[in-house]
Order: C-alpha cells, then structure tokens, then sequence
C-alpha cells in the first residue's frame, strides 16, 4: 500500500460542509440527511411532507453552478465501464440503499453521528464489500477500471 | 415555504461540500477503496470532518433543544435493529457503489456536470428504488428510516 493524491485540507472543509448541511437540516426542519432517505420519500406516493424533498435534491443540482463561482475547476466525474454497468451500478445502490435504510451519507454520517451501531453495521458493511469489488476489478479481473 | 428554502440551502451546502472534497469523482472514491493499491484516505478525512461538525453540533446544541425550529419534532428513527435486512441492503449498496464509484449524492450533483453519464446511474438507481418499492415496501410496514 501507497498513499497517494491525497487532498487532507479540501476534504477537510468538504467535510465540514457536508456536516454544516445536515446540522442546518435537524436544526430548522428536524430532517435527517440522508440522500438515500430523501429520495425514498420523493417516489413514496404520499407526499404531503415530500416538497421539502424536492428543494433538497434541486440545491444537489444546483451546487456545481455555485461551485463555479469560486472555484478554478471542477473535479472531474467520469465513470469507468460501458453504460451498462452504469445502469446496474445505479439499480444496485437505489435497491439496496432502500433495503439497508441509507447510504454514505444517512448511515456514514448522520448515522454514525448520532452514535448508532445499526449505522455503523451499515457503514462497515458497504465499506467491505466495496472495498472487495474495487480489488477484485482493479488488481483481479483488471475490468478497465 | 421557509423550511423548503432550508432544505434548497442545505442541499446547496451538501453539495458545495461534496464538490470541494471532490467526493463527486467516482475515481477519488475508488483510490479510496483501493486500500492495497494507491491508496487515497481522502474520504476518511470528509467522513471525519463530517462527524466532528454534525455530532458536535447535535450533542450541544441541536438535541438539546425540545424540538427542531420549524417542526414540532425531530424526525430520527429510534430503530436500533442489526438485523439481515440491513446488512443484505447494505452489501447491495457496496456492490454497486464499488463497481461505479458514485453513492447517491454525488450521483446526483454529477447530473449537472456529467449529465450522459450520471443520468444514466441515476436512471437506474430511481429503477431499483422504485423496484423495492414494488417488491418490499407494500408487503411490509417498515420504512426506511434515513
């Protein structure tokens, strides 16, 4: 193992960011922030409590256009693999975030903020098995990654 | 409404964070995960700095509170169950969060900066969350609760 490309300061304040977001969120709407939980809510036909949802997922959308205004460049965003994979990869992690009740970010941080060891179950989990695939495609089967 | 302008800010935040510490970069997330390659603990930092701002604030001072500024209460699941479901669910997260390198979040915000690609894994994602929708969530009474 060598370490390498590591970027300890941007993550940092990514970090606190991301922390900052999800305080702001209890604080005020007493929501968790989770993107997982967030879109599970958005396809549940009952939406009475669901706009919120909306404006949350827009603000995702909208960060890269904020992002422009102070930053040189944008990190870059391509996927390896054919589309295909993309496909499955997504039907992968929207069926098994809904059935395992988060993801990185409901388990990995509000979870695991909160001191839970179903979130910390969760988040060793899908730390494991990815970690498990990205060795098998990258130093195994060499599947373009 | 003002607690959809909260939720518009706070997904602009999330999402300013998630492009900073490039956790948008299916790359960055896969060097992390190579833990026997070239190693890049970049996303440890981001969980890390995470954890510090959101536990610290929650613990002396959010929950502190009887209840949120614009709710009448906090909407946390006291689930506590380590049970099968959870760990399957998260095994089919790792799996596809391996293979692509995109979780949901930065899935999303890369809609605006790869859109061909990106839309393509949310296509499927919003698939397998309606899929579960249809195989699990109509025979059981338990929503998820993050």
């Amino acid at each position: 193992m060598t370490i390498a490309n590591f970027t300890p300061y941007s993550a940092l304040i990514g970090g606190f960011l991301i922390g900052l977001s999800a305080a702001l969120l209890m604080l005020f709407n007493g929501r968790v922030a989770g993107i997982s939980g967030i879109l599970a809510g958005l396809s549940v036909p009952k939406m009475e409590d669901g706009l919120w949802r909306i404006f949350f997922v827009i603000g995702l959308i909208l960060g890269p256009i904020f992002f422009k205004i102070f930053s040189i460049e944008l990190p870059q965003t391509q996927l390896s693999g054919f589309w295909m994979m993309w496909l499955g990869a997504g039907l992968l992690v929207g069926y098994g975030t809904q059935l395992g009740s988060g993801c990185t970010s409901g388990h990995g941080v509000c979870g695991l903020a909160r001191l839970s060891l179903r979130s910390l179950a969760a988040t060793l989990t899908f730390m494991f098995v990815a970690g498990l695939v990205v060795f098998l495609s990258r130093h195994v089967f060499s599947a373009g990654v | 409404m003002f607690k959809n302008f909260i939720a518009l800010v706070c997904g602009i935040i999330f999402s300013l964070g998630l492009l900073v510490s490039e956790m948008v970069s299916p790359k960055k997330i896969q060097d992390f995960l190579d833990i026997t390659g070239q190693w890049d603990p970049s996303l440890a930092l981001v969980m890390a700095g995470a954890l510090l701002t959101l536990g610290g604030l929650q613990q002396l001072f959010i929950f502190k509170r009887p209840r949120p500024l614009l709710e009448e209460k906090f909407f946390v699941t006291n689930n506590n169950a380590i049970d099968l479901r959870l760990i399957i669910g998260a095994a089919i997260f790792g799996l596809g969060w391996g293979l692509a390198g995109f979780c949901p979040g930065p899935a999303i915000v890369a809609l605006t900066l790869n859109p061909l690609e990106a839309s393509l894994f949310v296509a499927g994602m919003v698939l397998g969350i309606l899929l579960f929708n249809r195989l699990n969530r109509l025979n059981s009474a338990s929503d998820p609760d993050l």
